[in-house]
C-alpha cells in the first residue's frame, strides 16, 4: 500500500531539453524551444483517402486517442496544419490534388506516408495507382501496415515529433532542402 | 441458390421467342440463372419490353458489365435484370463487334444505367449510343486505352524501379 | 424543415432586382472534411441553395476487376476486403458464397450460422461508422466518441476470429480457417449484452434531438419510384419506402430460417436512413442471438468447413501426417485443381444495399471474369437529383447519410 502511495505522489515528468537551469529560470538554445513547441502541438490534416482512413478515425477515437499527443485539433485546411498525413491510396488521378495540398501548406511542414498504399503503392501493382506518394510529394516518416495498427500509427507520429523537435531552425533554408523541393518541382 | 423456377423460366422464353424470333440466338439456365443471348439491334427493345410487359415486369437493372471475347474478336455486354414482383432474375448478354462496339443506351430505360455504362465505355471502349454523357468515369480523362481489355496489361509499364530478377517474372 | 423564415413579412419594403442571377461555383473537392472518402462535387451555387451538381470519381480507382483477373480465387478475399472496408466480413463471406456456388459446394449448417453471426456483426460495426458520422456532419461530436468504442470491442472480436482488425480476410472458401475460440464466444456474448445499453445512449443523443431532427427531417428526400429506378438497394431503398431485402427475397447462408424485420422508413430523408439503420443494428443483433441459440442447440461444435477436399484446405494438422491431405493442400495452393467452367451471379446485402459478385469461370485458376456489383456506385448517381434546389449544409448530410464509401465506389 505504501509502495503505491510512492508511486502515486511522485509524477513522472518529461525530460527537459539540455540547457542551464537555476533559481527560477531554465535557459536553452532557441532552437530546443521552439522544437519543443512544435512536436507538442502538431496539428495534422488528416488526408483519408481509404481504408487505413478508418484506422486514423480509431486512433482519433476515444481508444487511442491521438489529442493526448497535441493533434487536438484536426484542420482540414492546409494553410493551418503542420502535418499531412496521408492515410490509404493514392490512385494517379489524385496525385496533382495531393500535390496541391502539400504546396498549400506553410513551413515547417512534415508528411506522415500511413500505411502500404501510400508508401509504396501497396498491394496495388496496377496502372491506376501512384506507387508510393514519395513519387509526388517529399516523405518524412513511412508507416507500413494494411492497414497500420493504431498503435503503428501513434509510433509514427512520435518519430514525427522527434523530427520537429530535433530540427534544425536553418534546415528549411538550407541548399539539401532546396534542392530536395527542386526534385519534386516545388520551389 | 436463387430459386429456379421453370415455368418462369419456360414462359419468359416463349415470350421473348414469340415478339423477337430469330434476335434471341441462345437462351440456357447456367447455375441458377437463365441466360439470354440477343443480337445487339434488339437489346434496347428486349429491355424494353422485359420492363414493361405485364408477365415480365423485371423493373430492376442489377448491374450492366462489359466483357471482352478475344477469340471472337467481340466486345460483350451482360445485363442483370430482376423481378421484384415475380421474384425472377435474368442475365441477357449482346455482343458486338470489336472493330465496331456501338449498342444503344438503357438509361432511356433505367436511369441506373448511366454511370454503369460509363464504367463500361471506361473499361471497354464499348460506345452507347444516346448517352447523355459519354465520358470516362474512373480512369483519367486523358487515358487513350481501354484497360479491361484483355491485351492491356495490369501493372504499369513505365516503372523502372522493379528488379524482375528478384521477383522471377 | 428549417427555421420557418416569413420572407413576405420581413422583406416588404425590399425591391428585388430583376437582373438575371449570377451562379458561384463551389468545388466540393476530393479532400473534404465531410466526403468520407475521395469524390468530387462541382457544384453551381445560387447563394446557399445548389442549382446543380458535377461529380468526379475515380480518385482511389485501384482497379480491382482488373487485378482480379490475375489472381486465382482465395487470393481475391484481400481485394473483396477493401471494397466496402468498414464491413469487410461481408464482403469475403459474399465472394466465398459466390466461389461455392460455382463450384457446388455445399456448406454444413454450421458454417451458414457462424458466417451469419459474423455478418451480421460487421453490418453492425458498418452502421456504427455511418450514423455516428451523420452526427459528425452535424456537429455532434460526442455520439461518434461514445459509440466508437463498441466498434473497437467488434474489432477485438474479428481479431479473435482471423487475427486483423479492418480489412479482414476472413474465412476460407467452404468455411473458415479456424474454429471461433472460446475467447471469441465469451467476447461475443458480452457484445450481445452490453451494446443495446450504449446504442440506447447513442440514440438519445440524437434521435429525438430538436436539432438534430431539424436538420435530417425533409433533407434530401427521394421518391420510392425513382430510386427503384436508379438502383437503390439497402437502407438506402428501405428508407423509401421499398421494403426489399436481398436476405428475405433471395436468401442465402441459411437466412430463410431466421426471424427478423426489415426496417422501412416513408420519406426517404436523412431522418429516416438514419432511423432505418439504427433499426437495423438492433435487428442484426436479433439475429445473432437467434444464431448464438442454434448454435448452441447443436451437438457438432467442431465442424467449421466444408468437406470437399477437391477445393477445401485440409486442416494443418492433417496437412502435417497424411500424405493425402498433403498432396490435396499442394493442389489446391498452386491451383491445379480442375475449376468448372461457368458464370454465376450472388449478391448479398452488404451494409450499403445488394452487393453483387458475377463471376465468369474459364476453367483456368483465375477467373475469365469478375464483375463487383457495387451498391455505393450505383446509388451515389442520385445524388445530384437529390440535392438540387436544397441548401448546401443540407446536401453534406445527405451525403454523409448515403454511405458513400470511396473504397466502393471506385474499386
Amino acid at each position: 500500500m505504501s509502495e503505491n502511495q510512492k508511486q502515486i505522489d511522485k509524477p513522472t515528468v518529461a525530460e527537459p531539453p539540455e540547457g542551464v537551469s537555476g533559481q527560477g529560470f531554465f535557459a536553452t538554445s532557441f532552437e530546443k524551444a521552439v522544437g519543443l513547441a512544435r512536436k507538442n502541438s502538431l496539428w495534422p490534416l488528416p488526408f483519408a483517402t481509404s481504408c487505413c482512413g478508418i484506422e486514423f478515425m480509431a486512433t482519433m477515437g476515444a481508444h487511442y486517442d491521438l489529442a493526448r499527443f497535441g493533434s487536438e485539433r484536426l484542420s482540414f485546411s492546409p494553410r493551418q496544419s503542420d502535418l499531412l498525413m496521408v492515410m490509404g491510396t493514392v490512385a494517379k488521378k489524385m496525385g496533382p490534388v495531393l500535390r496541391e495540398v502539400y504546396v498549400q501548406m506553410a513551413e515547417p511542414k512534415w508528411v506522415i506516408a500511413v500505411g502500404a498504399c501510400a508508401a509504396s503503392g501497396g498491394i496495388f501493382d496496377t496502372y491506376s495507382v501512384m506507387q508510393g506518394i514519395d513519387r509526388v510529394i517529399p516523405v518524412d516518416v513511412y508507416v507500413p501496415g494494411c492497414p497500420p495498427r493504431p498503435e503503428q500509427i501513434i509510433d509514427g507520429i512520435i518519430k514525427i515529433q522527434e523530427l520537429a523537435g530535433n530540427e534544425s531552425l536553418r534546415r528549411r533554408h538550407s541548399k539539401e532542402y532546396e534542392d530536395l523541393m527542386k526534385q519534386y518541382n516545388m520551389e | 441458390m436463387f430459386q429456379i423456377n421453370p415455368e418462369r423460366n419456360q414462359l419468359v422464353v416463349a415470350r421473348l421467342i414469340e415478339n423477337f424470333g430469330e434476335a434471341i440466338e441462345k437462351h440456357e439456365v447456367l447455375s441458377d440463372m437463365l441466360c439470354i443471348t440477343v443480337a445487339k439491334e434488339v437489346i434496347h427493345d428486349v429491355l424494353l419490353f422485359l420492363r414493361d410487359e405485364k408477365e415480365m415486369q423485371f423493373n430492376f437493372l442489377t448491374t450492366l458489365c462489359g466483357m471482352h471475347y478475344p477469340e471472337k474478336e467481340q466486345l460483350g455486354v451482360v445485363y442483370h435484370l430482376h423481378s421484384f414482383v415475380n421474384n425472377n432474375r435474368i442475365r441477357i448478354k449482346t455482343a458486338t463487334d470489336i472493330s465496331n462496339p456501338v449498342i444503344l443506351t438503357a438509361t432511356t430505360i433505367w436511369p441506373a444505367a448511366n454511370w454503369m455504362e460509363r464504367e463500361t465505355y471506361d473499361f471497354y471502349g464499348i460506345l452507347f449510343e444516346g448517352h447523355p454523357n459519354l465520358v470516362r468515369i474512373l480512369n483519367m480523362d486523358d487515358m487513350t486505352d481501354f484497360p479491361m481489355r484483355k491485351d492491356f496489361p495490369l501493372e504499369d509499364q513505365t516503372r523502372e524501379d522493379k528488379d524482375d530478377s528478384m521477383f522471377g517474372r | 424543415m428549417a427555421l420557418d423564415f416569413d420572407t413576405d413579412y420581413w422583406d416588404k419594403d425590399v425591391v428585388r432586382s430583376e437582373e438575371p442571377k449570377e451562379y458561384n461555383t463551389l468545388n466540393v473537392g476530393p479532400t473534404h472534411p465531410a466526403t468520407h472518402g475521395v469524390f468530387q462535387n462541382v457544384m453551381l451555387m445560387d447563394g446557399e441553395f445548389i442549382v446543380s451538381t458535377e461529380q468526379t470519381i475515380g480518385y482511389i480507382h485501384r482497379a480491382f476487376e482488373k487485378i482480379a483477373e490475375r489472381r486465382p480465387f482465395y487470393q481475391i478475399t484481400p481485394l473483396t476486403d477493401r471494397l466496402n472496408y468498414c464491413s469487410s466480413p461481408i464482403n469475403n463471406m459474399g465472394w466465398h458464397m459466390t466461389v461455392e456456388k460455382l463450384l457446388g459446394i455445399e456448406t454444413p449448417k454450421r458454417v451458414d450460422y457462424l458466417r451469419i453471426v459474423i455478418m451480421e456483426l460487421a453490418r453492425i460495426a458498418d452502421h456504427i461508422i455511418c450514423n455516428s458520422v451523420i452526427g459528425v456532419d452535424s456537429g455532434a461530436l460526442t455520439g461518434f466518441t461514445y459509440i466508437f468504442q463498441d466498434r473497437e470491442y467488434i474489432y477485438e472480436i474479428y481479431e479473435e476470429i482471423c487475427g486483423a482488425r479492418l480489412t479482414t480476410n476472413m474465412g476460407r472458401i467452404g468455411g473458415f480457417e479456424r474454429n471461433f475460440s472460446d475467447k471469441a464466444w465469451t467476447k461475443i456474448r458480452h457484445f450481445l449484452k452490453t451494446f443495446p445499453a450504449h446504442l440506447k445512449e447513442f440514440e438519445t443523443l440524437l434521435a429525438r434531438n430538436r436539432i438534430f431532427m431539424d436538420r435530417t427531417i425533409n433533407v434530401g428526400p427521394f421518391p420510392a419510384d425513382r430510386a427503384l429506378a436508379y438502383g437503390f438497394t439497402g437502407p438506402n431503398l428501405r428508407a423509401c419506402g421499398v421494403d426489399y431485402d436481398v436476405r428475405v427475397m433471395n436468401p442465402y447462408c441459411s437466412y430463410e430460417e431466421f426471424d427478423f424485420i426489415v426496417p422501412v422508413g416513408q420519406n426517404g430523408d436523412t431522418y429516416d436512413r438514419f432511423m432505418v439503420r439504427q433499426e437495423e443494428m438492433k435487428q442484426s443483433m436479433h439475429i445473432m442471438k437467434q444464431a448464438i441459440a442454434k448454435l448452441d442447440k447443436m451437438d457438432d461444435k467442431e465442424t467449421y468447413f466444408a468437406s470437399d477436399p477437391r477445393f477445401v484446405l485440409p486442416p494443418k494438422e492433417k496437412v502435417y501426417n497424411n500424405m493425402e491431405a498433403l498432396i490435396w493442400h499442394f493442389k489446391i495452393v498452386m491451383g491445379e485443381t480442375d475449376i468448372p467452367v461457368g458464370e454465376v451471379y450472388h449478391c448479398v446485402e452488404a451494409a450499403n444495399g445488394e452487393l453483387g459478385f458475377y463471376l465468369v469461370s474459364d476453367g483456368g485458376r483465375t477467373p475469365s471474369r469478375l464483375h463487383f456489383r457495387r451498391p455505393c456506385f450505383i446509388f451515389y448517381q442520385a445524388y445530384p437529383e437529390m440535392v438540387q434546389g436544397n441548401m448546401l449544409s443540407d446536401a453534406i448530410l445527405t451525403m454523409s447519410s448515403m454511405n458513400v464509401i470511396a473504397g466502393e465506389l471506385d474499386a
